[in-house]
């Protein structure tokens, strides 16, 4: 089989840029959020559509970056 | 355009597609989503798990060379097997997977360039069947661990004084300045933020090109060589674990072919987390003219 639909996004959350990749692959859409720079994964999510996967990505990724604390330097 | 210094290190996702399945040829995925593999990977390929398969789980060290030489074996690889190593996250964790084989002598490891997304981006064939290697008949002897490509904390802070040294931290610009204790997301793993005083910012994916291949010999002399890494002194590159460190390590040693490179895998969750350790925060200091 082959990946499908293949596509790349920079999005911002809360003030965190996030990169996403999104492809089709055996019926199903796989979407992985990261954060760009230094490029930790921080979602990966398998569903139906491709609305649906990002969405429940950008979620998750926003759940992990709202747990993240700036120190003033 | 110049050459690599080494360009036999990295092949190219076609080179797999003809070649991944060749007898004497094993491609290994190494992700930093340890799960990604499962999802899908280049048919035939094996997945090691960063967190499990390539360290010591007791211990906080890279393989021993016993486990390494048993991981060798059960995935089927000998010493004169030619292994592509290819991965997330433009080859992170495959770096870091990499530079352990390097550390145990083995000779013909390379990386796919552009690794996992690239190969993912170009639609090439993919399988989920988890792939289990043969063994391989004979026992893997590994060769004593070559030091010369790792750094510990001793030599790290022996250079901090000295000062002859080029230290490279090459995680975000929010982690080096001290704004941040972990990358965006991840939990905090160490006490203190900022960096090892005197070492250069140079973030590791800046090696990169947008579809994840590195960037030219001349991209990458303009990267590092204004913030002194240009093969005149030994260099050490750090991150936070030491696998971000890795892909760096990897760019300095082979693409730009610097002979004095290591990687400090105790990096800043060691530093960071030592008493009495000088810490420096804030900006970034310029090279030394």
């Amino acid at each position: 089989m082959k990946p499908e639909d293949y596509s790349e996004r920079d999005v911002d959350i809360d003030g965190w840029p996030v990169h996403l990749i999104t492809y089709r692959l055996d019926g199903k859409y796989h979407t992985k959020a990261d954060n760009v720079s230094p490029g930790a994964n921080l979602a990966r999510i398998v569903a139906d559509t491709k609305q649906e996967a990002e969405d429940k990505a950008i979620a998750r990724a926003r759940e992990l970056l709202g747990r993240t604390r700036r120190n003033a330097v | 355009m110049a050459q690599y210094a080494h360009p036999e290190m990295l092949v190219t996702t076609a080179w797999v597609a003809e070649h991944g399945k060749d007898p004497n040829v094993c491609v290994v995925e190494v992700d930093v989503d340890t799960k990604a593999y499962d999802e899908g990977h280049v048919p035939g390929a094996l997945g090691w798990a960063w967190n499990t398969q390539l360290c010591d789980t007791t211990v906080r060290d890279i393989l021993q060379k016993t486990q390494y030489e048993k991981l060798m074996r059960d995935s089927g690889i000998t010493k004169d097997t030619t292994v592509v190593i290819y991965g997330d996250s433009n080859n992170w964790f495959a770096a870091w997977a990499l530079w352990q084989m390097k550390v145990y002598g083995h000779k013909d490891v390379r990386l796919m360039d552009g690794g996992r997304k690239k190969w993912i981006a170009e639609g090439r064939d993919m399988e989920t069947t988890a792939n289990k290697a043969t063994p391989a008949a004979q026992p893997y002897e590994a060769s004593a661990p070559d030091l010369s490509l790792r750094a510990f904390l001793p030599q790290v802070q022996e250079a901090m004084k000295a000062g002859n040294t080029v230290m490279i931290d090459v995680r975000s610009p929010q982690e080096f300045t001290g704004e941040i204790l972990a990358p965006p997301g991840l939990p905090e793993t160490c006490q203190r933020g900022g960096h090892i005083p005197g070492a250069h910012s140079v973030p590791w994916g800046k090696a990169c090109n947008d579809d994840g291949t590195f960037k030219s010999v001349e991209e990458l002399k303009a990267l590092y060589g204004p913030e002194g890494a240009d093969g005149s002194r030994p260099l050490i590159a750090y991150c936070r674990i030491g696998e971000r460190s890795s892909h760096t390590w990897f760019v300095l040693k082979y693409l730009l072919g610097y002979g004095n490179v290591k990687n400090y895998d105790g990096s800043w969750t060691e530093w960071g987390n030592l008493v009495g350790a000088p810490v420096e925060r804030g900006a970034a200091q310029k090279a030394q003219a």
